[in-house]
């Protein structure tokens, strides 16, 4: 949060006349990492607004949890963040969504490179049908990684990041749907951390996995936010309570109108003294 | 009004019993309908082998097969399946070299790049495309490619294996792209977010996930083309020139198995030797269409059990 305030600082200070250099996704990379602005952001469905005035700050190398009823912009809000929502016709993006200081909204960022940056977990594990050593090679190789010693390090890397190692590291010709479930999942963000992102967001990772798989996912992202940010949609307040350093609850109050950002702040005290009613009535389980 | 346990029983007895009897009528007609697909394709078998006997005890189906030269009314009579097994392989080896890329570049097209009425437009039209009798297509070889051929490759004549087998590629394209595209629309689209969230683009995700994870369904399209292309018979005998010859080029006029059942089929004693030869020619046929339609057949299965999961 600090960093990201310096940046802005930076350009605000930077005297007028003066060009501001020319900042390229690689740029920003070699300075910080992985903490995002957002300003005013809206979300629009042709003309329909579903998101409207998100203000908010994501601290780098720290879980965000976003929580909120079903329908109440979550996950579309996550997918602006890596513009997967751009893949997706007719949906307008307003505000200011920055990336250390960068808009990533800007006419030059091309999305295919800011996703390298900010990769992504989906909901249901997401293997591609091959080996899964092909699966966790895919990002690097597009990146133009061919050197095989050099694959075989990265994928030693990604995987013990994902605490799935141990468990194939014989096996890595194996076709990646013969996992189980959870070692699936595990496998997605192995993928995910090959193209060495600053950001990972995962769109309710946990929600298709058992219990036991569930736990495994929450221990890695432990692990992995001393390495990358992570912002995460969960449906699961208790999820939210145990693995996120800050929470920010959204809600859609009528259909009439666009979802909103309630209440964002640190986890600790979201969960025992929120500030507004509403976000006390849903983490207390009276709605959603 | 009260209704007494009997009374239930009793009715809900009834009612059961005349349903019963009801699905029972059902299921054996749908169980019918189903049997005789399997009993007409067993018939076709048994009478095309029936009324090839003949031919195979006089002439030998090991001979046929090897002879390199087909004289049915000569002197001595000679029944040489080579040269019609050539004609048939060689225009659709032509065929496939056609409908193979522009086929897949189709389904690619429809079922990735293209959206909303203009998808639901290229469909109808190649459904359409599949409904267009093979006479049209092979008027459409007589006005158009037998020239062409002729004058492009400076040849005396423009029926040749390569005017048969541009044509056959065509007719053969609506199958490909219906199946390949069924097969791309049938990967899920959380492999294709995943490829985009890893940064690639459209284009390398269509090309290194999409296409490799719907290969078996793509296979099967192209073995079902083969399939239509070999067994296709009026527009081949409207446009190869029908000689009985090994080709040795693309260029050469050639005769297919096909065209040789239907232009021979009408000149020929009744149960007489050559009419017998000729059903030999359509069990081997039919065997290699059975053979490559088995083939596409368990791959698609494959297919579909990988996608179950």
């Amino acid at each position: 949060m600090v960093m990201s305030a310096v940046v802005e600082e930076a350009v605000m200070d930077a005297p007028y006349g003066v060009a501001e250099p020319v900042r390229t996704i690689e740029h920003a990379a070699e300075e910080i990492n992985g903490s995002f602005s957002l300003t005013d952001v809206s979300v629009a469905y042709g003309a329909e607004t579903v998101i409207a005035g998100v203000n908010m700050l994501v601290p780098t190398r720290a879980v965000t949890a976003l929580i909120g009823p079903s329908g109440c912009g979550k996950s579309t809000l996550l997918r602006c963040l890596n513009r997967m929502n751009d893949e997706i016709g007719n949906v307008r993006v307003g505000g200011t969504i920055t990336l250390d200081g960068l808009d990533i909204y800007q006419k030059s960022i091309d999305p295919v490179d800011l996703r390298m940056r900010v990769g992504q977990v989906f909901q249901r594990p997401n293997p591609f049908p091959m080996s899964l050593y092909d699966n966790v090679a895919f990002g690097p190789r597009t990146q133009g990684v061919r050197k095989r010693d050099e694959l075989d390090a990265i994928i030693e890397e990604a995987l013990k990041d994902a605490a799935l190692w141990d468990e194939v590291k014989n096996h890595l010709k194996k076709h990646a749907f013969e996992l189980s479930g959870g070692q699936q999942q595990r496998l997605c963000i192995a993928r995910a951390l090959a193209t060495k992102p600053e950001v990972l967001l995962m769109d309710e990772p946990a929600s298709a996995l058992d219990p036991i798989s569930t736990q495994q996912i929450e221990d890695t992202i432990a692990e992995l936010k001393n390495m990358v940010t992570i912002v995460i949609v969960t449906h699961n307040m208790q999820q939210a309570a145990r693995i996120s350093d800050q929470t920010a609850f959204m809600l859609r109050e009528s259909m009439d109108q666009p979802a909103h950002l309630v209440e964002v702040g640190e986890t600790k005290r979201m969960f025992t003294n929120p500030d507004d009613r509403r976000t006390e009535s849903y983490i207390t389980g009276r709605f959603g | 009004m009260k209704v007494t346990p009997t009374d239930m029983a009793g009715r809900h007895l009834g009612r059961t019993t005349r349903r019963r009897a009801a699905e029972a009528v059902v299921r054996t007609l749908v169980y019918a309908a189903g049997l005789l697909s399997i009993v007409i394709l067993l018939a076709i078998a048994v009478f095309l082998f029936v009324e090839a006997r003949r031919s195979m005890s006089e002439v030998s189906l090991g001979t046929m097969l090897t002879s390199t030269q087909w004289f049915p009314t000569g002197t001595p009579k000679i029944f040489g399946f080579l040269p019609l097994i050539a004609g048939s392989l060689m225009v659709t080896a032509v065929a496939l070299v056609v409908f193979v890329p522009i086929g897949i570049g189709a389904a690619v097209y429809i079922s990735e790049f293209s959206a909303g009425w203009f998808k639901e437009g290229m469909k109808t039209v190649i459904e359409f495309m599949a409904a267009v009798p093979s006479v049209v297509y092979g008027f459409l070889g007589v006005a158009v490619l037998i020239p062409w051929v002729k004058e492009t490759f400076h040849l005396t004549s423009g029926m040749t294996a390569l005017t048969g087998g541009l044509v056959l590629g065509i007719m053969s394209l609506p199958t490909v792209i219906s199946i390949s595209e069924d097969a791309l629309h049938a990967v899920p689209d959380a492999l294709r977010q995943g490829s985009l969230a890893l940064g690639n683009t459209r284009w390398q995700t269509i090309y290194k996930v999409v296409v490799p994870s719907a290969s078996s369904g793509i296979f099967a399209g192209v073995m079902l083309g083969l399939g239509r292309a070999i067994g296709e018979t009026m527009a081949v005998l409207m446009l190869t020139g029908n000689a009985a010859v090994i080709p040795g080029s693309v260029f050469e006029s050639v005769r297919t198995m096909t065209g040789t059942i239907a232009a021979e089929m009408g000149e020929v004693v009744f149960g007489g030797l050559h009419y017998s030869v000729l059903f030999s020619v359509g069990l081997v046929l039919f065997a290699i269409t059975f053979a490559i339609n088995l083939a596409a057949d368990l791959v698609l299965e494959r297919q579909r059990k990988r996608w179950r999961r």
